[in-house]
């Protein structure tokens, strides 16, 4: 006989989910995305092996400079080269982004999956979410930082608490709807325990939605980074990203406009990117929601 | 030749359905949907479309109404002919007009064909306003009209009602009316009664009936039910895998069936003859239900209202190696004293004893250990298996949460598939891959893997075909005669319910209004409820398994009983 089929573990249902069928065809628009996301994640990722200035020498005698051979993109106010900033920029918003998804995406389906689950944990979940959700996001993480200071961590929570709301009552829907399927109503007859039912029929269910969603919060939290910084109340000014660069450059953008550009562009690339494979994985997992082509 | 209603030899053809094939849009290779289907209806007339889950009915009723889903079915070839049309050569605008004013259709499932947020009235009037122009007025007298012919209650009630506020019956009277509001001479019937109660389905039929008489309508009455056609149908006919195998006028085909599928078919059909008693061992109960009582919304801290009571002060006792039917119609509680027993709800007062062991009090941790005594099977065979893991892991997850080790487990699942009738390799398979009724099978090994005392079979076989609902139930009685154990078995089917129970239990509004054994209930009713439910019973007139109609004497027995109670 063969070989019998190994126990099943969240991890594996994850991977199984992932595995794309043979033969997939992403389309024009899609593969130009990932391959743009590939290039910037990549070239973010390895910028300290290739970047010609160290992002926060300051060289007072070529300021505001244009391109040049040895200021790629120019210089800044403080005669910082602006390439150098702009690719160590891109480590920290892109790490932001992964990060605040990965964080709310992880809290949200705990929450969601047990306020779904139990009744009584639900009334009082909910109602914690919803005043959550009455909070506007920009200003608690204004408060946030102003409270423990501009750090990268302070950022990453703030931008993580406003999403988990969202992510919990996606969860929690589709564990209410699952949980009345009888196969879940048979596994509790077969003495199967609460964390397994949960982990094993409920939550690879909510997989789908999930992924789709954490894409749009990764979106979501690089610009809201951006914002924050634009205004002054992001990661210290010390750390280049792409918000702070711009907000450093907006003084100058009657004299030099491509300070604000070149963040702005990398920064407009990737989120399109991101929101475009998420629009695609959701097509592809959930193709009840494709339209129908004609 | 013999028709139910009259003789139809010499009225006109009124739709012809000649060489229809459909097929798999864009795929030449596959095997045709509907292959060289062939059928006429005259004027007047009921011609049944039998047939199992899959033989291509409702595509023939889809592709008459030009309804076929587009871009996944399309018309390869044949005609439909409509008093000299052929409606296949019709555009889209001109079949918008025939539909309704020449031909119309009655679905399966009344809720879900009705608009929920739009009242019935407007609905109605929403047909009307398709193809002909009527004054307001004029418009609402045909409405409360056609809502008087199908003899419903209170018109301009049910005119402003929105579907929810209707029952089942009710909105299936609601979709006649709207079909036969501009007399068309061809009604679709596609399951009008499959989700509908025993009693609730008699009238229906019997109204379908009526109007036919009064307007003159042809119908093609679509279902999968032999007892429906015996009540019903002038003319029959047989579709298997896209075909039709038979055509008959329906006396000539329930009793001098041509084809071995027809015969098969009807062999299949349950009577309402009960089986055979058997010794009761005389035991100890396994199961003894007591004065269970399951309210429902009693309102919270700052509400009172009335509960409703799904299930008042039911009492029952099952012992080893026995069956228990709970027969009712929906609402009737038996679902809710199910899921009370298993513990899926908990019940409001009462006791429930499996073995000697009060579950009605535990603890869920406390539970958890007696729950491999008493295992169910529900109704739906697409739902009850988790889609994303095989057999063989849905087969061990009981096994393995009591501490059974994998690999034994394993060899445990092995042999479970081959007990109830499935190959070995199907344990590294995937729900999916299985026929509805194999996958039934499954869910069966799966709740006996447990080795329970009880098995509550919760309408396990009421979304199956006859013929495979006939082996699911010889393999519950096979298991039970190996394996010794209980069963409470559930059904609204009567039918079902004498194949195979030794006692059956009748329950009402929430209440046991009748408990004895089969042969007693089925032959000797004592209560009102339980004979107009034996009446309801589609086809009890007649002996599908040997081909003739009962003595209309023996029908007729149960109501010349006298009420006891």
């Amino acid at each position: 006989m063969t070989a019998a089929p190994q126990p099943v573990s969240g991890m594996q249902t994850v991977l199984g989910m992932l595995s794309m069928p043979k033969g997939l065809r992403l389309g024009v628009g899609p593969t130009i995305a990932a391959i743009v996301l590939a290039i910037i994640v990549i070239a973010s990722i390895a910028a300290p092996l290739y970047i010609p200035h160290d992002p926060l020498a300051i060289d007072a005698l070529h300021r505001l400079k244009g391109s040049s051979e040895a200021y790629l993109l120019g210089t800044d106010a403080y005669g910082r080269d602006v390439f150098s900033r702009v690719m160590m920029g891109g480590r920290v918003s892109l790490f932001i982004g992964v990060g605040a998804a990965m964080v709310s995406v992880a809290l949200g389906l705990f929450i969601g999956l047990v306020s779904g689950f139990f009744r009584a944990a639900d009334a009082l979940v909910m109602r914690i979410m919803d005043s959550l959700m009455a909070i506007p996001s920009i200003l608690l993480a204004i408060a946030l930082v102003a409270l423990n200071g501009p750090s990268l961590w302070s950022v990453i929570s703030a931008i993580t608490i406003p999403e988990i709301p969202r992510v919990v009552r996606l969860v929690r829907s589709v564990v209410l709807s699952v949980r009345e399927e009888p196969y879940v109503e048979a596994a509790i007859a077969l003495g199967s325990s609460m964390p397994k039912i949960l982990w094993q029929h409920l939550m690879p269910n909510t997989l789908a939605p999930l992924i789709v969603q954490g894409t749009y919060i990764c979106a979501s939290a690089i610009l809201v980074e951006a914002i924050l910084s634009f205004l002054g109340a992001g990661v210290s000014t010390e750390i280049p990203t792409w918000g702070n660069i711009m907000a450093e450059g907006r003084l100058y953008f009657q004299i030099k406009p491509m300070l604000i550009f070149w963040p702005g562009l990398m920064l407009s690339l990737c989120i399109l990117s991101i929101n475009l494979l998420g629009d695609t994985a959701r097509d592809l997992l959930d193709p009840r929601l494709k339209k129908r082509e004609a | 030749m013999e028709f139910k209603s009259r003789d139809f030899a010499g009225a006109p053809t009124l739709l012809s359905i000649e060489n229809l094939s459909v097929r798999l849009a864009g795929n030449r290779d596959a095997r045709p949907i509907l292959d060289d289907v062939s059928l006429t209806i005259r004027s007047g007339e009921t011609a049944c479309l039998v047939g199992e889950s899959g033989s291509g009915k409702s595509v023939t009723s889809l592709a008459t109404m030009g309804l076929l889903p587009k871009g996944v079915l399309e018309v390869s070839g044949g005609r439909i002919v409509l008093q000299d049309k052929n409606l296949l050569d019709l555009g889209p605008q001109a079949m918008r007009d025939m539909r309704a004013s020449h031909l119309s259709m009655v679905f399966q499932e009344p809720m879900t064909a009705l608009n929920p947020v739009i009242r019935v009235g407007a609905q109605i009037e929403e047909v009307l306003d398709a193809h002909v122009r009527l004054p307001k007025h004029e418009k609402r007298r045909r409405v409360l009209d056609i809502l008087d012919q199908v003899h419903l209650p209170e018109v301009e009630r049910i005119y402003a009602s929105y579907p929810h506020q209707l029952s089942g019956g009710q909105r299936q009277r609601i979709m006649i009316a709207m079909a036969l509001i501009l007399e068309p001479q061809l009604l679709i019937a596609d399951e009008p009664t499959t989700a509908l109660d025993v009693t609730t389905q008699k009238q229906i039929l019997s109204l379908i009936a009526e109007l036919q008489e009064k307007h003159g309508t042809a119908v093609l009455f679509i279902t999968h039910d032999m007892g429906v056609v015996a009540e019903i149908a002038d003319t029959v006919h047989v579709m298997k895998h896209g075909r039709i195998v038979e055509q008959a006028s329906s006396g000539d085909l329930l009793r001098t069936p041509r084809e071995d599928y027809t015969r098969s078919l009807l062999r299949a059909v349950p009577s309402l003859v009960p089986r055979p008693p058997r010794a009761d061992a005389g035991s100890e109960p396994v199961l003894q239900v007591e004065g269970l009582m399951k309210y429902y919304g009693r309102g919270g801290w700052f509400v009172s209202r009335e509960p409703t009571k799904a299930a008042r002060d039911v009492s029952f006792a099952i012992s080893r190696g026995r069956t228990l039917g709970i027969v009712g119609e929906s609402g009737s509680g038996k679902s809710t004293v199910a899921r009370c027993i298993m513990r899926l709800i908990d019940p409001t007062d009462g006791s429930i004893k499996v073995g000697d062991t009060e579950i009605s009090t535990l603890s869920r941790q406390k539970l958890r250990p007696h729950r491999r005594h008493i295992q169910i099977v529900f109704q739906d065979p697409f739902r009850s298996l988790n889609p994303r893991w095989t057999i063989g892991q849905s087969l061990m997850e009981g096994p393995l949460n009591f501490g059974q080790a994998r690999g034994e487990a394993m060899a445990r699942a092995r042999e479970l598939l081959a007990l109830v009738g499935l190959p070995e390799d199907a344990i590294d398979r995937y729900p999916h891959q299985f026929s509805g009724g194999q996958r039934q099978r499954i869910a069966i090994a799966r709740a006996i893997a447990m080795e329970p005392d009880v098995l509550v079979a919760d309408e396990a076989v009421s979304a199956l075909d006859v013929s495979v609902q006939a082996q699911v139930l010889d393999l519950l009685d096979e298991l039970q005669r190996k394996l010794g154990i209980a069963i409470l078995f559930i059904t609204h089917d009567l039918r079902v319910a004498a194949q195979i129970c030794d006692e059956v239990v009748v329950m009402q509004k929430g209440r046991i209004v009748e408990h004895d054994t089969a042969a007693n209930v089925l032959g000797n009713p004592r209560n009102a409820y339980t004979r107009s439910l034996i009446e309801a019973a589609p086809g009890r007139g007649w002996d599908f398994a040997n081909f003739r109609a009962l003595p209309s004497a023996s029908v007729e027995k149960t109501d010349l009983q006298v009420p006891t109670e």
